[in-house]
């Protein structure tokens, strides 16, 4: 057969969550092409954060995403407070963990939905998502809101855990740790699941390394990168736990990354409630934050995210920029659906755990500065003048670290 | 001439399949959500969807050949309440039975599909058009197992048609035999309803509705009609051939006995919804062919070694 068809799978496509368009060419069932377009979803966040003031801004930027909410006001906040000087209290900080630790398992247990659901396994979809509430209903007791928790604020947190909302966190961990166990059962045993996702999406390591994956994505490819281990910000020093790695580099490999991420979200949490000290649950930031520059970095469930802050010393930040999990996983995807089966798109594409609402930036390719030669740089410019960069400015000689991968 | 109008439209043609069709969808949709930890609909859903989409505008593609757009549907209709009027229900006899309307029931029965097919592909939309592909690819994979393990029963009776293999087994045990052809035709006949783990032709999450993705308002109805018919007729046959008991001087004790037997194999049908994620289209291919084939094959030659010791 020669005939080529183009299916489109967005903008708006039963299997995507999000508008976010992929025109796959078929040759028969097989994916002969797939052109990814992404920016369905611009809201001008960035913008909107430069004429705000910065307590303003953490709430904006807690609306980029439904799923990793704290996720960007935690990122955001931490560049403020390394901008500001501020060291925040114990207690700040481990409460700002478990709150990252129980959104994170909601956003994996939304994930194995989701994941069921673009392979037709509408059982698991309930089931998980209906498990799913068990924490949603805990964050919703802790925060007052199931997905905009509100509980960062620049210096600390705003809310408190209780004598008794410690027990009630332990005990919802403890049954979701139990259907967790059934979850990684039907994962290793269940036949028609299996056979549906191994094999499927293959991204080997270099690929994965050279592509820039991150989260669970890049761990189930084997690398073992993971900013709570390789950074850690907030409490995650205090606590034991592993990085879950997986050499399946494939569909099924990052559903069991995520599963077993879910087991030492339940042990973090666990030893974070043990730990949890005493302290002042915020220290005052003055409002005009003084001129300087940061980027802070924090492991949301789909990945690094990395927010970029210039201040100018007024009340309100000069830029931010964010950069989404998802646009470092998104350049994979078309790796990853090579030579692959149209059947397979929906799944592979659902497995990086898309989020295009963060990832979503208005991007002006102005001509004068493509024509401009020498405002261009290579990588290997670029890698220089980073060297150089750190060198001059902070001190620390780069040069030694060996480039990763090819 | 009244009478056979009575029982064409009446019972236990037209309005009869209509209504059981109705109940089937719901039983079905009820018990899918019950194992998934759902509510699942109120007794009416399917009757307000049907008459929900009825009142729809109609809407057909400008590419479309709307003639055929248009008959199409009623082709899927028809052709199932046919081959329903030659299943013997709760008599040992069907309305009009002649020798091989068994095999008569099961091309009734392939038509509905050739109309999907038809369907996707004059709605001349990319989905619709890989629809058709995969319905097709789909009907090579599971026709031949569905007719091997429906017609092995009847090798054992030496007949073809319903009437005689249903006195053959009488009221003896043998039909215990055939359990394995009922597996498969259990099976295969999932694959004819395109339900999970066999939809792939309308796959949601990746060709949107597949053949039907065109298809809007009272069109649409009636191919959701025809797809339920489909199954209360599938699991008409199914139990016509796989359980020939039941067949007493009471006919209201039939009756019950041929719901009990229908509920049991929607039930089934049910059962695999749940508990499998859909194939894809050259898993299904492997699965009928390696699998499927080979186990309606071995009834058969059971049956044709039982045959020859009797």
């Amino acid at each position: 057969m020669t005939k080529r068809i183009v299916i489109p799978v967005g903008p708006q496509h039963p299997a995507l969550k999000e508008p976010a368009s992929f025109d796959v060419t078929l040759q028969g069932e097989r994916v002969a092409d797939i052109l990814v377009k992404v920016g369905y979803n611009h809201r001008g966040i960035e913008k909107g954060c430069e004429g705000r003031p910065y307590l303003h801004c953490v709430y904006l930027l807690e609306r980029v995403c439904g799923i990793c909410s704290h996720s960007h006001s935690t990122c955001f906040i931490q560049a403020v407070e390394e901008v500001a000087n501020v060291k925040i209290p114990e207690r700040a900080a481990y409460i700002r963990s478990i709150f990252g630790e129980l959104e994170r398992i909601h956003s994996h247990l939304l994930w194995l939905g989701v994941a069921a659901h673009e392979i037709g396994f509408d059982t698991l979809l309930m089931y998980s998502w209906r498990d799913r509430e068990v924490v949603m209903d805990l964050l919703a007791l802790l925060a007052g809101n199931r997905v905009n928790y509100a509980v960062n604020v620049i210096g600390g947190v705003r809310k408190d855990i209780t004598e008794e909302e410690k027990e009630q966190i332990l005990k919802a961990v403890d049954i979701l740790e139990e259907r967790t166990k059934y979850y990684i059962q039907v994962a290793t045993e269940e036949v028609s699941f299996i056979e549906r996702l191994s094999k499927v999406g293959y991204i080997s390591y270099e690929d994965a390394l050279r592509l820039g994956a991150v989260g669970p994505t890049g761990r189930a490819s084997g690398i073992k990168r993971d900013v709570r281990k390789d950074d850690p910000y907030a409490a995650y020093e205090e606590v034991e736990f592993n990085v879950i790695t997986d050499d399946h580099c494939d569909v099924y490999g990052r559903a069991v990354v995520r599963v077993k991420e879910l087991m030492e979200a339940y042990s973090i949490i666990r030893q974070l409630i043990k730990k949890l000290p005493q302290t002042a649950l915020a220290v005052n930031v003055p409002k005009n934050i003084p001129a300087g520059e940061a980027v802070a970095r924090y492991e949301a469930p789909r990945g690094e995210d990395i927010h970029y802050l210039k201040s100018n010393g007024t009340d309100k930040p000069d830029r931010v920029k964010l950069r989404a999990p998802t646009l470092a996983n998104v350049q994979s995807v078309a790796k990853m659906l090579e030579n692959g089966n149209f059947a397979d798109v929906p799944i592979v594409i659902a497995a990086i755990d898309p989020c295009f609402s963060c990832t979503d930036r208005m991007i002006v390719a102005s001509n004068d500065l493509l024509s401009a030669k020498e405002n261009r740089m290579t990588w290997k410019q670029l890698r220089e003048f980073s060297i150089d960069w750190y060198k001059k400015n902070k001190g620390v000689d780069f040069s030694k670290i060996k480039k990763l991968g090819k | 001439m009244t009478a056979a109008l009575i029982n064409v439209l009446i019972f236990p043609g037209l309005l009869f399949l209509f209504v059981l069709s109705l109940i089937g969808e719901y039983y079905d949709r009820k018990l899918y959500a019950r194992m998934q930890n759902r509510m699942g609909p109120p007794w009416f859903q399917p009757v307000a969807d049907f008459i929900k989409l009825l009142s729809k505008e109609l809407i057909i593609p400008a590419n479309a050949d709307a003639r055929i757009f248009k008959v199409l549907p009623l082709v899927a209709c028809i052709s199932t309440i046919v081959a329903y009027l030659y299943i013997p229900l709760f008599s040992n006899n069907s309305l009009l039975p002649f020798n091989g309307d068994i095999i008569f029931v099961l091309y009734m029965l392939t038509l509905p599909t050739l109309s999907y097919a038809l369907a996707g592909w004059y709605s001349r939309s990319p989905y619709s058009l890989v629809g058709t592909m995969r319905v097709l690819t789909q009907l090579f994979a599971y026709e031949v197992p569905l007719f091997m393990a429906v017609l092995a029963p009847a090798i054992l009776a030496s007949s073809w048609s319903f009437q005689e293999v249903i006195s053959f087994y009488g009221n003896s045990w043998l039909w215990l035999v055939n359990i394995p052809a009922f597996a498969v035709a259990i099976v295969t006949l999932q694959g004819k309803l395109e339900k999970v783990p066999f939809d792939i032709p309308e796959a949601e999450t990746e060709i949107v509705a597949g053949v039907f993705t065109e298809y809007t308002g009272p069109l649409y109805a009636y191919f959701r009609l025809a797809m339920n018919m489909q199954t209360i007729v599938g699991a008409s046959l199914v139990a016509a051939v796989f359980f020939p008991f039941g067949f007493g001087t009471c006919v209201l004790l039939n009756f019950v006995i041929y719901l009990l037997k229908i509920a049991f194999i929607i039930f089934l049908l049910a059962l695999m919804r749940t508990l499998f994620a859909r194939l894809r289209i050259d898993q299904m291919l492997v699965f009928c062919w390696k699998y499927l084939a080979p186990v309606a094959l071995l009834q058969i030659t059971i049956n044709i070694i039982i045959k020859a010791w009797f």
